[in-house]
Formats: C-alpha cells, structure tokens, sequence
C-alpha cells in the first residue's frame, strides 16, 4: 500500500515540474479557454442576452469553459502516458519498484493538481463577469475541480493505457472526446435541445461534471433552470459528482488492469 | 549459486522465435557479455530479465528472484541503462536523478551523498542542473549509467552502453564498468556489437537468430574461433568488410583481392 502511495507522489510531482518548465504548456492551458470565452462571448452574447433572469451567456459559459478546462486536463494524463511510452522514459518508471496502479494515479492525480492551479488563475475573470465569489464557494470548487479531474482522468488512461503514439491518441480524442466535451453542455444547457442530443448528453457522463461545476458557481437557484435533470428531478452538486466518481472509477480500473498487463 | 540463472528461455512475437531456449548462468561479479547482430534477441533477452516482457517459455531468476513471479523483487535488484535513452529530456540531470531516487526509495542523506559520487564519476558535476535535452549523446548515456547505479543494485543490465559514443567516451565507460566491479562486487551483464568490445568481458556469450552459438572466455573463444579462417571474394572488399564490422561485429582484413576474418563456425556462418 505504502508502495503506491509513493508511486502516486513521485509521479505526480513530476508532472507538475513538467508543467511548471514547459512554458507553452503553461501558456496554452490559460490562452485557450480565454480564446473561446472572448469569442463565444462577442458572438452569442448580444443575441442571446439573459440565459435565465440574472444570469447573462458570458456567465452561463464561463464555468462551462472551466468544467472543459478541467475535462481537457484531465484527458492530458493520458497524453503524458503516451508521451513517455514514445520518448521512452516510460521504460524507467515500469522497471522500478513503483507499481503499475501508483503510475496510473500518479498520472491522475498530477493532471488534477494541474487542474486546480489553472482554475485558481481562471477566477480570475470571475469579477470581470460579475460573478461574485467566496471563499467557501472557492474551496467547494476546487476539491470538486480536483475529484472530477481525478475520476475523469479514467477516460485518458484508458484509451492510453495500450496507446503507442500520439497520433493515435489524438485521433481517439477527435472522434471521441471532443463530441463528449461539446454535448456536455458547455456552449448550451442540455435541457432545451432536439431530443436525440438530450439523450446523449444525459448519457454523457461529462455533462454531470460541467453541471457541478455551473451550480457551484451560480448557485443552485439561479442554476436550477439550466441544470440536468433527469426524470423531472434536478441533479444536486453531490449528485453530479457521484456521477462522475463512479463512471471515472470504473474507467480506472479497467484501465490500471489494461496498463498492467501490458508488454 | 549464480546471480543470474536463465533456463530455456524462449520469447516469440507471432511466428518469430526473437530468444529460443536459451540457457546460462552468471555468477557475482562477473562482467558478462552478449554479443550478436543486429535482430539476435539480445535486448529481448534483457527485457525479459528486467520484467518488461513475459516470457514464452523457460525460467530464469536474477538475484534469487523469478522473473515472472516476483517482479517487484528483480526490480528492486536490477539497475538499467536500455538501448534507447529513457531519460526525461525536459528534467535537469538532477531532477532525473531525484526522480530515481524517489522511485526507490533510496532516503534523503544517501541519495545526495550517492548522486555526488555519480556525478563526480560520470564527470558530470558541472552539469547537474542543466537540462537533459542540452547534452551531447555521450552525456546522456553517462547520466544513464549513474542513474542506473543510483541505487546500487546488485545487477546491472547495460545494452550497447558505448553506442554512438566517440572512442575516448568509449574507454570512459569501461573504465567505469571495470572500477564499479573492483569496488562493487556488482554483476554486470551487457550487450555489444563488437568483438574487440566483448574482451573486456570475463566471459562472452555468442548469440545469433535468438540461439547460443557460443560461450567462454574471450581469450578461448579467440583460439577457437582461430581455426576456422573464411575467405571471400566480394565485388566491393571494403564495402564487405564494413558490413562484416557493422553486422557481426567481426574485424576482416582485405588482403590479395580477399576479405579474410575469423569465425567459431564457418560452415553455419556461411548460411546466413
Ligand atoms: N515488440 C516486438 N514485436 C515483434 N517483434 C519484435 C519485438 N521486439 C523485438 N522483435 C523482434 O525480435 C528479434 C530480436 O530483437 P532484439 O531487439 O532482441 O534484437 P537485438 O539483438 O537487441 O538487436 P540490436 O542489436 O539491433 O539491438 C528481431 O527480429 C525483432 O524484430
Ligand atoms: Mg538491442
């Protein structure tokens, strides 16, 4: 147990130097959700107006542009798995004594810590957008931030676990992810939408992770309009998040049992 | 008992027999060498002792420890510098080297007294914070090696440690290699193309199409191979003789209009 404890520190903790030394990675992380709040929010946000009374687009989309922050990050562990399978450091991690599931987590867990800093720096905007923050909204989001990236980060392990190249894990993100990250209902609330996509997106577990995160920030009143519901009844915080937990526990699993069985 | 001991040991990828039941036994401390061409399973061999690959077939155990049975045991034995460079470019020399050192554990006063000593011996100390990607491929390669004794393991696997390395760099290493056993006691098992390389070895093993085709001393496997002498024509000698150098690592002479070298078997040379 002690032993994967250790594997989760030692390899999460280098994930966070590689983040904090790549420069442009550093730089991409915040100038991309900013890129898409500034124009999805010049163009939606005169003809769209209020999204409910009180809450404008800019502020339905922005924690939608966090929650695809969070979802993007997390997906990234599995690039870094891909990315060290090909650059070949891989290699010194799995002859060590640090077992196959530390990995996984670490790699997990480093892409959550990752997370929570770049939604620190994106709050930002929060005052920008008239959106009034606390502290205690702050740390309710940032530990929800923390285990959804963790349980998310399932998806990106798995389809890495066996993946040996990038372009392969890109082209699983393409067809894949990306379609799950736009029908999670960042751009639009999934309630008001031709049925077929209402369906997907309620199947799709990433919406309930965007969800949360939209509640924490708009508090559940003013929320509730936009909110997931399923069968008349409104998803809570805590519900959505035990969504996600369950589903990215899952991934995880199978995807620590494919890594470990790998040649 | 010997510190490595492999038994019929077979590897097939698909239709591929890469290692076919191979056997051998290396004692403590010695300085044991691979040598073959390219393709001959070397390094699929070394794979399946550090625990990267299953095997298909046989046993082996390093240190006591089953391969297959009890990998984290072998890891903790084991120290590696692979064939390719698996070192985070992106980290400094240090950085690599703490990663290491989290990674196994090794506690705080050695692992700084130790990566001293390392780096001092690697002739790296000046560069220790600069980033992997700023070294030369013989830096690289030297960080690996002190990497890979961080921990000081009872074994040290090294595939073609002296690749791509300039003469000089090439001495270096086996400088190192020859002092670490002297002081050590460290086994070493290592992988070479090259004949004239292998000598440094206390004992060579020959492989070729994943099959043993000999093993002894260097200074007995020289006598042998003296009896049988090839001689061939080719319609480019020098050209030949390169290929001879690159492919077998065996060194040929062109004499009279003919490349001239020695070999343990001519006749099962000449199939291939
Ligand atoms: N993962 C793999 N899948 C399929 N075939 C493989 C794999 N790894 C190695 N082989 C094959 O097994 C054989 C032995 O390869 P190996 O890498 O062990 O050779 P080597 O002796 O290390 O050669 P070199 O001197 O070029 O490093 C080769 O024919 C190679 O193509
Ligand atoms: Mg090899």
């Amino acid at each position: 147990m002690s032993d994967i404890f250790r594997g989760v520190w030692v390899v999460a903790y280098r994930e966070l130097l590689r983040f904090i030394q790549e420069r442009s990675r550093l730089f991409s992380s915040f100038a991309m959700p900013l890129i898409f709040l500034v124009i999805f929010g010049a163009g939606f946000g005169e003809t769209i107006g209020a999204m409910v009374p009180g809450v404008n687009y800019l502020q339905f989309m922005y924690p939608g542009i966090i929650a695809m922050t969070v979802v993007m990050g997390a997906i990234m562990s599995g690039i870094s798995v891909v990315w060290d399978r090909e650059f070949g450091f891989l290699k010194e991690i799995l002859v060590s004594p640090l077992g196959r599931s530390g990995i996984m987590l670490g790699k997990s867990v480093g892409a959550a810590t990752i997370s929570v800093i770049q939604v620190t720096v994106m709050l930002i905007l929060a005052p920008i957008l008239n959106i009034s923050l606390s502290i205690l909204m702050i740390l309710q989001l940032l530990l929800v931030v923390f285990i959804i990236s963790v349980s998310i980060s399932g998806l990106g392990l798995l389809v890495a676990a066996r993946m040996k190249s990038q372009q392969g894990f890109q082209l699983v993100t393409q067809i894949i992810i990306m379609p799950l990250i736009f029908l999670a209902g960042v751009f639009f609330p999934v309630n008001n939408v031709p049925l077929w996509m209402e369906f997907i997106s309620k199947i799709n577990p990433l919406t309930y992770g965007v969800d949360a995160i939209r509640q924490i920030f708009l508090g559940s009143e003013a929320a509730a309009a936009l909110s997931v519901s399923i069968f008349g009844h409104t998803m809570s915080v805590l519900e959505d998040v035990l969504v996600v937990v369950v589903f990215g526990g899952i991934l995880m699993l199978i995807a620590i049992w494919s890594f470990s069985r790998q040649e | 008992m010997n510190i490595i001991e492999v038994s019929k040991l077979s590897k097939k990828f698909g239709d591929l027999l890469a290692v076919d039941d191979v056997s051998f036994g290396v004692e403590e401390g010695e300085v044991f060498g691979f040598l073959g061409p390219n393709g001959a399973g070397k390094t699929t061999t070394i794979n399946m002792l550090c625990t990267l690959l299953l095997p298909t077939g046989g046993k082996a155990t390093v240190n006591g420890f089953d391969v297959v049975k009890q990998r984290a045991k072998v890891r903790e034995s084991i120290g590696l510098v692979f064939q390719d460079s698996t070192l985070d470019e992106y980290l400094t020399a240090e950085q690599n080297l703490k990663f290491h050192a989290y990674a196994y554990k090794i506690a705080k006063t050695e692992r700084e007294q130790r990566m001293n000593e390392l780096l001092e011996l690697v002739e790296l100390s000046e560069r220790r914070k600069s980033k992997v990607s700023t070294f030369s491929g013989g830096m690289k390669r030297r960080l690996e090696l002190a990497r890979g004794l961080l921990h000081s393991p009872k074994v040290l696997f090294l595939d073609e440690p002296t690749q791509g390395l300039d003469p000089q760099n090439r001495r270096h290493i086996w400088d190192h290699i020859h002092n670490l056993r002297r002081k050590n006691n460290l086994t070493i098992f290592l992988t070479t193309h090259y004949m004239d390389e292998a000598e440094n070895c206390d004992r060579i093993t020959i492989i070729d199409h994943g099959r043993i085709i000999a093993m002894d001393t260097p200074d007995k496997l020289k006598d042998s191979v003296g009896g049988d002498q090839v001689r061939l024509k080719a319609e480019d000698n020098i050209k030949a003789a390169e290929e001879l150098r690159t492919k077998y690592g065996i060194s040929a002479a062109i004499d009279n209009d003919e490349v001239t070298f020695n070999i343990a078997q001519g006749n099962s040379f000449y199939q291939n």
